[in-house]
C-alpha cells in the first residue's frame, strides 16, 4: 500500500510552503482584507504565476507544467495555510478544469495558456438565487448566440476575464435544458456589481448580462452533469485548502496556549482546552485522510470520485470550521478582535465551506451518490 | 498513490486467505446468527460474549482453543513473535493484512489477544529463558491462557495508584488486595501482576511485578455482570496468595518501568473491531420506516448518515497511511491515535440514533427480537464501556495533547509524595 504523497511531491510542498510563508504574509493577506478595492493580491499571483503553479496540472503543450492532480493538491493545501488572496481556486480548479475537461481543441488552445500563465483569470457561475442551487432555480438564457441574465455571487467575479456560466438554451426549463458557456467578460453588457463577503480576500460581485456573446462549452444540455464533475474534483482541491486552514488554526490556538498564563499556570495545561485541541486534531486527521482518498480518487479518475470527493469536502468543511471557531474561543478577548489574525480563519472556514455549495449539500450529494453506487 | 500491495505482500496474503477460506466462515455486515463453525456471537467487538450459562461459555472456549492451535499451526497467531517461540518472525505489515483478511470472517476473539500481544512480549523481554521455553510456547497455541492483572477499585485511569500489597517473607511474596476490570481471569490458566512493594516509595518507584498460576491458593475470581447483560471482567481477590520470588519478571522496585512494556505492547489496532458502524446503519435505514417513508429517504436521516461515514472511512484511510508507513518500514505517525476515542462514540451515537429511528420498537432487547437481530441494542450497552475500557475518552485526550500535540502536562500533586501520604479518598 502506498497511501501517501512522492518524495518529490513532498519536496513540493515543501518549497511551496516555504515560498508562501515569505510572500504571503498575514500583513499581505490584510491589504486585501483592509481594502474595499482591492480585489486579489497582485503581486504574489504573478510571482506564483510565474513559479508554475496556476499551469500545475495543465498539460505542457498548452502551457502549464503538465504536472498531475496530487501535486496540485499539494499547492492546495499551502495556499489554506497561508491564506492566499488570490483567484487561484476559480481560476485553476473551476475555470481551467471545464476547460481541460470539456474544451474543444481549439479552446484548450486559447484559454488554457492564459489561465495557466496567469495573464487571464477565469471563474464560474452557477447560482442566481438565494438557496440551493437546482436546474429550475437557472433563469439566465442563451438565445441567438447571447447570453441574458443574472449571476450572484461570482467568486472572483471582479478580477476575472472569463466566465462559464450555466444557462438555458431552450424554454423547457429541466436540467437538460442548461448547457454551460464561455463568457469574455471584457465586452459590453456585461456589468458587475461588488458584493461584501465574509472573507473580504476571496471577493464575489453579481453581474448582470445584457445581449453578451458566449461560446458554448462540451455539449448542449449536458451543463448539469459537467459542473457536478467539475465542482467533485474541485471539492477535493478544497479540501486540501481546508485541512491546511485547520491545521494552521490549531497550531495557532496551541502556540497561544503555551503562551498565555493565567491562575498561574500555561493555559494549555488545562484540560478543558487540551480536550479541545485533541478534537481539533481527530477532526484534522480524519479530515486529511479523506482527503488524501479524494486525491487518490481524483489522480486515477476512479468512479470512486463522487463519493470521495464529497466524502472529502464534508469532513474538510467539519475540522476547518470547527478549528477555526475554537481558535478564537481559545484565544478569548484577544480571539475577536481585529488585530489578532483568529477571524481570518474565521471568515476563511466559513467562505470555503460555502463556496462550491454548503456542507449540507454535498451531504446530501454523499448519500445519494452511495446509493448509486450500491444499485450498481 | 496506491493501495496494491508489493510482491511480497500479496503472497503473504494469499497464503492468509487460503487459510482463512479453508478454515472459518465469512462475516456479512449484519449478522450475530450463530454458525455451525462458529457459534460464538461477534457482536460489536465484545469478547466471550456468549449467552446460554456457563455450558454455553465453556464449549465456546473449547472452540476457541480449536481455532487457536489451528491458527497457530498455519503461523498466523503470533506473526510478530520469533521463529524460536512458535512466531512467525513477520513484520508489522503482515500482521496487518493478516488482521484485514481475518476481519471478514467470524472467528473467536477475545481469549488470546492479552497474552500475545501483551504479555508475552514483557516476557520476551524481562523474563529468564526458561520461562520463555515453558511458557511462550504454549501461550500461542492457546494451550494456556493469561490474562493482565493491572486495574484496581482506586487506580484506573491513574494505573500507579495501586494498592495491592507485595510483601516479601523469605523466598516468596504474598500478595493481598484486590484488582478488577480482568479480561478473561475465570478461564486464564496464568496472569500477569503488579504489586506494592514499597509504600513508603515514590508512586511509581515503589511497584513490583509478577507472573502467577491463577490456580494459586488464595485467589478468588467473581465475575462483573455488565449494563450489557454480560460478563467480560471479573474481579479477583487475593488473600495471603504466596508466588515464589522466582516468578518476579524485573527488579523489586521496577514495577512500572515492566508495567510499561506491557503497556507499549498494545497492538496496533489496524484491525477493525468487528462492530457497529456506518455500514450497519446504512442497511438499517433501508428497511426501516419513518413517518415519510423509507429512513434513507428522510433528509435528517441523510445528513447524519454523511457525518458517520466521513468518521468511518475517515478511520480507514488514517489506518491506510499507517499501513504505508509499515510497509516502507517506516514507524506510522501518531495518527492512529484518534482510532478509539472516534470509533466508540461513533458507536454510541450510531446505535442511540438506529433505536429512535425503530421507535417504540427500538426498546424491545428479546431474545427473539426480530428488528435487525438486537443489533443496535447490544450496540447501545456496549459502546457505553467502550468509550471507558482501554482508556476513558477523557484519558485519550490527555495523550493527544500531551503526547502528539505537545501541550504541558496538567499540574499533579502525586509527583513528589511518598505513595503512603498521598490523599486517597475513601478507598
Amino acid at each position: 500500500m502506498n497511501f501517501d504523497f512522492s518524495d518529490d511531491q513532498k519536496l513540493l510542498r515543501d518549497q511551496a510552503r516555504k515560498f508562501l510563508f515569505d510572500k504571503c504574509d498575514r500583513k499581505s493577506v490584510r491589504t486585501i482584507l483592509d481594502d474595499d478595492q482591492l480585489h486579489y493580491h497582485k503581486e504574489l499571483w504573478s510571482q506564483i504565476s510565474e513559479m508554475g503553479w496556476t499551469g500545475t496540472a495543465i498539460p505542457e503543450k498548452y502551457g502549464g507544467l503538465g504536472l498531475g492532480m496530487l501535486e496540485l493538491c499539494v499547492i492546495a493545501e499551502e495556499l489554506g495555510r497561508s491564506l492566499a488572496p488570490t483567484p487561484f481556486s476559480s481560476s485553476i480548479y473551476l475555470f481551467a478544469e471545464f476547460i481541460k475537461n470539456y474544451g474543444s481543441e481549439d479552446q484548450k488552445k486559447k484559454f488554457l495558456p492564459l489561465i495557466a500563465s496567469g495573464e487571464k483569470i477565469g471563474t464560474f457561475a452557477l447560482s442566481e438565487t438565494n438557496g440551493t442551487p437546482k436546474p429550475s432555480n437557472v433563469r439566465t438564457k442563451f438565445t441567438s448566440g447571447k447570453i441574458n441574465g443574472y449571476k450572484s455571487p461570482v467568486s472572483d467575479g471582479e478580477s476575472a476575464d472569463y466566465l462559464i456560466i450555466a444557462a438555458n438554451s431552450d424554454d423547457k426549463g429541466n436540467r437538460n435544458s442548461l448547457s454551460l458557456y464561455i463568457v469574455d467578460l471584457n465586452q459590453n453588457g456585461v456589468s458587475k456589481k461588488s458584493l461584501e463577503t465574509i472573507d473580504p480576500t476571496r471577493p464575489a460581485c453579481s453581474i448582470n448580462f445584457e445581449n453578451v456573446e458566449a461560446e458554448l462549452l462540451g455539449e448542449q444540455g449536458m451543463a448539469w452533469d459537467m459542473t457536478e464533475n467539475i465542482l467533485n474534483r474541485a471539492a477535493v482541491l478544497y479540501s486540501f485548502e481546508q485541512v491546511g486552514g485547520a491545521q494552521v488554526s490549531l497550531d495557532e490556538a496551541k502556540k497561544y496556549s503555551m503562551e498565555r498564563f493565567a491562575f498561574g499556570r500555561q493555559i494549555g495545561s488545562f484540560q478543558a482546552l487540551k480536550h479541545k485541541m485533541a478534537d481539533m486534531y481527530v477532526k484534522i486527521e480524519l479530515a486529511r485522510s479523506n482527503a488524501y482518498y479524494g486525491a487518490w480518487a481524483l489522480s486515477t479518475d476512479s468512479n470512486e470520485l463522487p463519493v470521495a470527493a464529497a466524502g472529502a469536502r464534508v469532513s474538510a468543511s467539519d475540522a476547518f470550521n470547527y478549528a477555526a471557531k475554537e481558535n478564537i474561543q481559545i484565544h478569548g478577548g484577544v480571539g475577536f478582535t481585529w488585530d489578532y489574525d483568529c477571524h481570518l480563519f474565521y471568515r476563511r472556514s466559513k467562505l470555503l465551506s460555502l463556496n462550491i455549495g454548503s456542507t449540507r449539500q454535498w451531504k446530501e450529494n454523499l448519500i445519494s451518490n452511495l446509493e448509486k453506487r450500491n444499485i450498481v | 498513490m496506491d493501495f496494491n500491495d508489493s510482491q511480497q505482500e500479496a503472497a503473504f496474503r494469499k497464503e492468509a486467505r487460503d487459510f482463512l477460506e479453508a478454515n472459518a466462515e465469512k462475516r456479512s455486515i449484519i449478522s450475530d446468527k450463530p454458525s455451525d463453525k462458529n457459534p460464538q456471537i461477534a457482536v460489536a467487538g465484545a469478547p466471550e460474549t456468549v449467552k446460554g450459562g456457563k455450558e454455553a461459555a465453556q464449549e465456546a472456549l473449547e472452540r476457541a482453543k480449536v481455532w487457536q492451535k489451528k491458527k497457530a499451526e498455519a503461523g498466523f497467531a503470533a506473526i510478530l513473535w520469533p521463529k524460536e517461540f512458535g512466531g512467525y518472525g513477520g513484520s508489522p505489515i503482515q500482521q496487518v493484512i493478516y488482521s484485514q483478511e481475518e476481519h471478514d470472517y467470524l472467528v473467536p476473539s477475545g481469549y488470546f489477544e492479552i497474552g500475545i500481544g501483551m504479555l508475552g512480549p514483557t516476557m520476551m523481554v524481562w523474563g529468564k529463558d526458561e520461562d520463555k521455553k515453558r511458557y511462550l510456547p504454549k501461550m500461542i497455541t492457546g494451550e494456556e491462557i493469561w490474562c493482565q492483572l493491572f486495574s484496581e477499585p482506586s487506580a484506573g485511569s491513574d494505573l500507579a495508584g495501586i494498592k495491592m500489597k507485595a510483601e516479601k517473607d523469605g523466598d516468596e511474596w504474598v500478595l493481598n488486595g484486590q484488582k478488577v476490570w480482568t479480561s478473561g481471569a475465570h478461564f486464564a490458566d496464568y496472569g500477569m501482576i503488579v504489586a506494592r512493594s514499597d509504600p513508603s516509595a515514590l508512586k511509581h518507584k515503589g511497584l513490583t511485578y509478577f507472573y502467577l498460576d491463577m490456580r494459586t491458593p488464595g485467589i478468588e475470581i467473581r465475575p462483573i455482570k455488565q449494563i450489557s447483560g454480560t460478563s467480560n471482567f471479573n474481579e479477583v481477590f487475593f488473600n495471603d496468595v504466596r508466588i515464589p520470588d522466582s516468578q518476579r519478571l524485573g527488579g523489586e522496585g521496577e514495577g512500572w518501568k515492566v508495567a510499561l512494556t506491557t503497556l507499549m505492547n498494545e497492538r496496533l489496532a489496524v484491525g477493525d473491531p468487528p462492530g457497529l458502524d456506518f455500514d450497519q446503519i446504512f442497511e438499517a435505514t433501508k428497511e426501516l420506516e419513518v413517518e415519510d417513508g423509507l429512513a434513507i429517504k428522510n433528509s435528517e436521516v441523510r445528513q447524519k448518515m454523511a457525518d458517520w461515514y466521513v468518521q468511518s472511512r475517515g478511520l480507514q484511510y488514517t489506518k491506510f497511511r499507517s499501513i504505508t508507513a509499515l510497509s516502507k518500514g517506516q514507524t506510522p505517525g501518531p495518527e492512529l491515535s484518534i482510532s478509539k476515542l472516534v470509533t466508540a462514540s461513533k458507536m454510541q451515537d450510531v446505535s442511540a440514533y438506529a433505536l429512535e429511528l425503530m421507535d417504540s420498537s427500538g426498546m424491545v432487547h428479546h431474545d427473539q427480537n426480530p428488528v435487525l437481530k438486537n443489533l443496535f441494542q447490544n450496540g447501545y450497552f456496549f459502546s457505553a464501556a467502550m468509550r471507558i475500557a482501554g482508556g476513558t475518552d477523557e484519558v485519550l485526550r490527555n495523550i493527544i495533547a500531551e503526547r502528539v500535540l505537545g501541550l504541558p502536562q496538567d499540574e499533579r500533586a502525586d509527583k513528589k509524595v511518598p505513595f503512603n501520604e498521598l490523599p486517597s479518598g475513601k478507598n
